[in-house]
């Protein structure tokens, strides 16, 4: 008796604590609002088999619970009800499937006109590469990767040369217009996550990976590593903004490019020999 | 089914396999200790396995501490929190619910429900759980071994496994990875027996389809399990190489720390799909076992044949025929080709339709029925309602683009602990509830059982279902601590400080139920010959607790089906697998014609 009533408590209550429950995802900055109508489909069908089925099984507890002279009714199958069963469990699993499936393909084919941004994940930091005005990045490879070419950036790659370069600081990108997010790690597995954006994708040393958004809402948002990479795995953090054109571009024309920090590392090297060479006739005295 | 014999017969197939001899042990270390009887090796197995259990459960209490409470312990760091989610995650899937599941409830019961005498290699049987205990003892050493136990999540990905980011990359690492290949070989020989015992020793009249479900959910989990762990061994061996000999099986070129390391073109990738090869098998490795044991209990318990009970076979076989292609929706985040996100999809979602009918056929066993609330059968309900809240929350993570914003966020902890966690210990608990007297030949204490049933259900119930909600806000999972967000409420710490409070109630709850193993051994009720009055085999033995060869002088012929409660026309409400119909006392004014039992 008691036990019918705490499932149907439990059928219902997990249903109103559904509705009446602070605890719901984060505005949408993103175009994948069609994910969240997806998941929301998805909770209504399964939430109704849910309650359906507990509900069923309290009925049950208290019709037939056992009492003097009551026996069991002998039914070893019933092909009917067995086949109507599968018939309709299949059509509301390929309910969900198909409109999922839909979005999936909208998901993994990036727009022609989408513009590729760069996202390096080390332990743990996010780096960020933009393209120059050619609109191309350049190429990189572990065996380029030194103090002063964080990146890896070739330097024999015309395209890189331009390459904006942001090393462990704020992304900002432009509003309305589609990201390729090129992903990259030049360790161990990290997860690019911006809750707000829904997207989420691995880096993977040795490989590049991708997904792409359309950023449909200026503001800052926190950028988390959605897969264990090591000890500092709950500190690599990041942000990043969505802002209208025109602060886009003063944004980036304040960041330098890969031939400007080669420029100055070789700067900095050519200062440090000039001091070494000043200082060793002194150190022969 | 198309009868041509005459009620009074019964189909009893010829005995095809010869009787075999067995081992007698003549002193207490071969009766006890190396024990070649199943029924021994099963407690062994499960005394082993609910032991580093407890040690996975205070692991779980520390891990809550700090995600309930952060900055309260200085006790705990960030590589002790990692340590201790990877080593309650291993333990919990393999050395607690496999090596119970299989180890445990298989060798109890295989021999003893299918007629047979004993398992058909009783020596490999035995050498099974001393391999097994090695396995625990290897992974237990990584506790005290320097830089302590692997902090690389129970998933293991390379490389951080296995770098200096990554806590125990030193040797606990090492350590985990013996471990799993000897509890993998250990298996293997147990495996082996469970499966060629149950094709082959089967009594006189046991055809397949008349096998309880408990049965065949151990069987098909062992052959899966037989198949799946090769490619965990695989895996495990190659990271070794990779860790040791600094072999690239799953290593490409990398910076450690600003200095490039030696390895070179191998993938990352290629460790998760051997991973999750074994690792979604092992889903239903645990799953089915449990399954099968519902049904059984649901069916003794509701005086009532299981509903469709060939549906019921055909699903578990179905499943576990799916469970090897549906892998990568574990990776949908990993980078794989998106595409394979097509397959995988389609594949997982067409799992949900045989795991639903199971569902309908345990409910619909209850319908009509004559239900008896026994604490067995307040756990199977227990499990259908968290195996259905776990189970549609699995077609969320399965359907490829729902997966996306939920991947790797508190709501796949939900999930998995509520489908893999709570409901198969849900069946657990029943089954030792049910099966307690048989072992021991006394009941356990009613009151602590309710007390404990009570507490398990409603405060697993409490510490996952909202758990689901930090997912949906976006809390990622495997945060040593959440630290400073824009977009996480102070209410949702709150809520994580409720479910650590449920879970260490929960947890002490366990301990009640340790405590009513123990008493109830010598303080329990005697319990009666057939206190359930359950049709299989195993209450059917000369003696309770079975001895040693399981049955008396004769094997037991089997002439019907596990299911037959409630026939109409009999007397009792239920007709023991071997006991044949000319024996079936008839009800008042009926005659054989009038019983109405299925011929199988």
């Amino acid at each position: 008796m008691i036990v019918a009533l705490v499932l149907i408590f439990i059928a219902l209550g997990s249903v109103v604590f559904h509705v009446v429950n602070p605890w719901w995802w984060t505005e949408i900055a993103s175009n994948w609002g069609y994910i969240d109508d997806t998941i929301v489909l998805t909770f209504w069908i399964t939430g109704t088999v849910f309650v359906a089925v507990i509900l069923f099984m309290a009925y049950c507890i208290l019709k037939f619970r056992t009492e003097k002279g009551r026996r069991a009714h002998y039914e070893p199958e019933n092909k009917k009800l067995e086949i109507w069963l599968s018939v309709l469990t299949s059509i509301g699993v390929a309910g969900m499937l198909a409109p999922g499936l839909i979005v999936w393909q909208q998901y993994v084919t990036v727009p022609e006109n989408a513009s590729e941004i760069e996202v390096m994940g080390q332990q743990w930091q996010w780096n960020f590469r933009l393209p120059g005005k050619d609109g191309r990045l350049g190429k990189t490879e572990i065996r380029f990767v030194d103090d002063d070419n964080y990146f890896g950036v070739d330097p024999n790659d015309p395209n890189g040369q331009d390459d904006v370069l942001i090393e462990g600081d704020d992304l900002h990108i432009r509003m309305g217009k589609p990201i390729k997010f090129l992903l990259r790690s030049v360790d161990v597995l990290h997860d690019f996550y911006v809750p707000q954006f829904r997207a989420k994708m691995d880096l993977v040393p040795g490989v590049i990976t991708y997904f792409w958004i359309t950023p449909i809402r200026t503001g800052t948002f926190d950028i988390l590593c959605a897969e264990l990479c090591g000890i500092g795995h709950h500190e690599m953090r990041g942000s990043v903004t969505v802002e209208k054109d025109a602060a886009f571009q003063e944004w980036i024309s304040e960041q330098e490019t890969f031939e400007e920090v080669q420029a100055a590392a070789l700067h900095r090297k050519l200062n440090k020999e000039l001091a070494q060479n000043e200082l060793e006739p002194r150190a022969k005295n | 089914m198309t009868e041509t014999t005459s009620p009074e017969d019964d189909i009893v197939p010829p005995q095809e396999v010869p009787e075999m001899d067995l081992y007698h042990p003549h002193s207490f270390l071969t009766r006890w200790i190396f024990s070649q009887d199943a029924k021994v090796i099963a407690i062994q197995y499960s005394l082993v396995a609910i032991s580093i259990g407890m040690v996975a459960l205070v692991l779980s209490w520390l891990m809550r501490l700090q995600l309930g409470f952060p900055d309260s312990f200085d006790f705990i760091d960030a590589a002790d929190y990692y340590q201790f989610i990877t080593m309650h995650g291993m333990i919990m899937v393999v050395y607690l619910l496999t090596a119970l599941f299989l180890g445990g409830f298989g060798n109890y019961l295989i021999p003893l429900m299918v007629g047979a005498r004993d398992m058909v290699f009783p020596y490999i049987n035995m050498l099974s759980f001393w391999i097994y205990l090695l396995a625990v003892l290897v992974l237990v050493s990584s506790f005290f071994v320097p830089g302590g136990p692997t902090g690389a999540g129970w998933t293991l990905y390379p490389p951080q496994a296995i770098l200096s980011g990554t806590p125990g990359q030193e040797f606990g690492i090492i350590l985990m990875l013996a471990s799993l290949m000897l509890f993998i070989v250990g298996f293997t020989m147990g495996g082996l027996n469970y499966v060629v015992t149950i094709l082959q020793a089967r009594a006189r009249g046991m055809t397949l389809m008349r096998m309880p479900l408990t049965i065949w959910g151990i069987f098909i989990a062992t052959v899966l399990a037989l198949f799946a762990f090769p490619a965990l061994f695989v895996a495990s061996l190659m990271m070794m190489f990779d860790k040791i000999l600094e072999t690239s099986f799953f290593m490409p070129a990398m910076i450690e720390f600003g200095e490039k390391m030696s390895y070179g073109g191998g993938s990352p990738i290629l460790f998760q799909h051997l991973f999750w090869f074994f690792g979604h098998p092992e889903v239903y490795i645990v799953a089915l076992p449990a399954f099968g044991i519902v049904s059984d209990l649901l069916s003794v318990n509701a005086r009532k044949n299981i509903f469709g009970y060939r549906m019921m076979v055909w699903a578990i076989v179905g499943i576990g025929a799916l469970a090897f292609v549906v892998w990568a929706h574990h990776m949908y985040v990993s980078g794989m080709n998106p595409y394979f996100g097509f397959f995988f999809a389609t594949t997982t979602l067409i799992i949900a339709v045989p795991t639903a009918l199971k569902v309908y056929n345990w409910v619909l066993t209850l319908w009509r029925g004559n239900i008896h609330l026994t604490l067995p059968m307040l756990f199977a309900l227990a499990f259908i309602l968290t195996f259905v809240n776990g189970g549609i929350t699995g077609l969320f993570l399965g359907n490829v683009i729902v997966d996306i914003p939920l991947s790797d966020t508190m709501f796949v902890v939900a999930h998995f602990h509520m489908v893999m966690g709570v409901a198969p210990i849900m069946v657990i608990f029943g089954a030792i509830y049910h099966w307690y007297p048989l072992l021991t030949g006394r009941m356990l204490h009613n009151g602590m059982g309710q007390f404990h049933f009570w507490v398990t259900f409603l405060g697993a119930y409490a510490i996952y279902f909202p758990m689901h909600y930090l997912g949906f806000i976006g809390v990622p999972r495997r945060y040593f601590e959440l630290g400073e967000t824009t977009f996480i409420p102070d209410s949702a710490h709150d809520l994580n400080a409720f479910i650590t409070v449920a879970a260490l109630v929960v947890g002490f709850a366990q301990l009640v139920f340790l405590f009513n193993l123990f008493w109830s051994r010598r303080n329990g009720i005697v319990a009666e010959r057939n206190p359930w009055k359950a049709t299989t085999l195993e209450w059917q033995t000369e003696h309770m607790p079975p001895t040693h060869g399981n049955f008396g002088k004769d094997l037991p012929i089997v002439y019907r089906w596990a299911y037959d409660f409630s026939v109409p026309g009999a007397e009792s409400d239920f007709i023991p697998q071997n006991m044949a119909t000319k024996d079936v006392k008839l009800a008042e004014g009926m005659t054989v014609a009038d019983l109405k039992a299925e011929k199988t």
